[in-house]
């Protein structure tokens, strides 16, 4: 796996992103989801809402890294909040 | 109520999951591995960061790259989508007549992406072609060289002229799934021509429009060979769109690690729109089932 150049942060980042997608697959099996309208103006399922919550926080990432000074840490709280937020009441 | 799902059918896709594991999902990764490094040999890089983001987001040749992009891609939807969709109506539905206008509908589909290009750029030389030729003898200076109208405006009929076949072609056969007993009832209540349209083939045509509006934002986000071959992206870099800009930087200068998050951020973009495409376009089915029309 050299050619692939893997770094810490990435590794963390896609062991993250695989653990999110194994434990949906989880909660699906244990619980299935049931579509519902939240604050967002469609129903969605919860793979759909963790879907808008992870391409979000891309952009809430390009946001804070591209246009303001402030750290990427703050990005990624704003992004766990915004997830949770999404995941209970989206 | 208590309907068990045997969900055993998904292992099926396994064989594809391993095959775009290999052609997508690895590759991916490295494009992101590659975005915050700076990778010099496969013994020599060193961790960068956000610091790649934060210089292409910032690029102003790259900014003004992604708003031509934009430009073009929603011009040439909206041109191909009402145009394809009009294509399809008038299109012969029965005998001999059918078949000859789907063939001569489908010829430009058949023809690869730098062949176009060539096509139209010896079809717009002021000397040797037809148009370049036929237009300068009607008195008007085209030249695509030279005007950024001229260069625009040949791009977007290439674009019309390659890809309008395939909405007609899909919203052809979305028509040729009504069932006739629609029409019956349209003409008992002596529908006009417009709500036939505009009450039974149009809601039919959704699905298909979907995929139709979806591939063709792809296809023209992408845009690449095309108007590589025809204008080369000029005059000056009026032409150069998202991909070529890319290319560029990434074989032309072999700067990895720029190019890795400027693809980033461009696949974002691209998840984006057409996520928003299919939602806002899904949805608008569904609640108009739940209404019962």
């Amino acid at each position: 796996m050299e050619w692939m150049v893997w770094t810490v942060p990435t590794t963390i980042f896609f062991s993250t992103i695989a653990a999110m997608l194994a434990g949906m697959t989880m909660w699906e099996v244990v619980s299935p989801t049931v579509e519902r309208k939240g604050f967002l103006p469609i129903s969605t399922t919860r793979g759909d809402r963790l879907f808008i919550g992870l391409l979000s926080a891309g952009y809430i990432h390009l946001l804070v890294v591209g246009f303001t000074p402030l750290s990427i840490w703050l990005a990624l709280g704003a992004s766990v909040l915004w997830l949770l937020i999404l995941m209970r009441w989206g | 109520m208590n309907k068990v799902y045997d969900n055993k059918a998904w292992w099926l896709i396994l064989p594809m999951l391993v095959l775009v594991a290999f052609s997508a999902i690895i590759p991916l990764m490295t494009v992101v591995n590659y975005s915050v490094q700076d990778v010099f040999d496969a013994n020599t890089r060193f961790f960068t960061g956000t610091e790649w983001f934060a210089q292409m987001l910032n690029d102003p040749t790259l900014q003004a790259a992604l708003l031509r992009q934009f430009a073009f891609s929603m011009t040439v939807l909206a041109i191909e989508v009402p145009l394809g969709i009009g294509i399809a109506l008038i299109m012969p539905k029965k005998g001999w007549q059918a078949s000859v206008v789907l063939i001569l509908v489908t010829l430009p589909l058949l023809i690869p992406w730098n062949v176009v290009g060539s096509i139209w750029q010896i079809f717009t030389r002021g000397d040797i072609g037809l148009m370049g030729w036929g237009l300068r003898e009607l008195g008007y200076g085209y030249n695509i060289t030279r005007s950024t109208v001229d260069a625009w405006g040949t791009i977007i009929l290439m674009d019309v002229w390659h890809w309008t076949p395939l909405i007609a072609l899909l919203c052809y056969s979305g028509l040729r799934s009504i069932p006739e007993a629609y029409y019956q009832a349209a003409r008992i209540d002596r529908a006009s021509k417009w709500s036939v349209f505009r009450y039974i083939q149009l809601p039919k045509l959704t699905n298909v429009l979907v995929i139709g509006v979806l591939l063709r934002f792809m296809h023209s986000f992408m845009i690449y060979a095309e108007p590589f071959v025809l204008t080369g992206g000029g005059p000056g870099s009026s032409t150069t769109f998202l991909s070529q800009s890319l290319t560029t930087m990434a074989i032309g200068q072999q700067d990895l690690g720029p190019s890795a998050a400027f693809s980033l951020i461009y696949f974002l973009i691209i998840l984006l729109v057409s996520w928003v495409f299919y939602t806002a376009i899904m949805n608008m089915q569904k609640e108009k089932q739940e209404e019962g029309i």
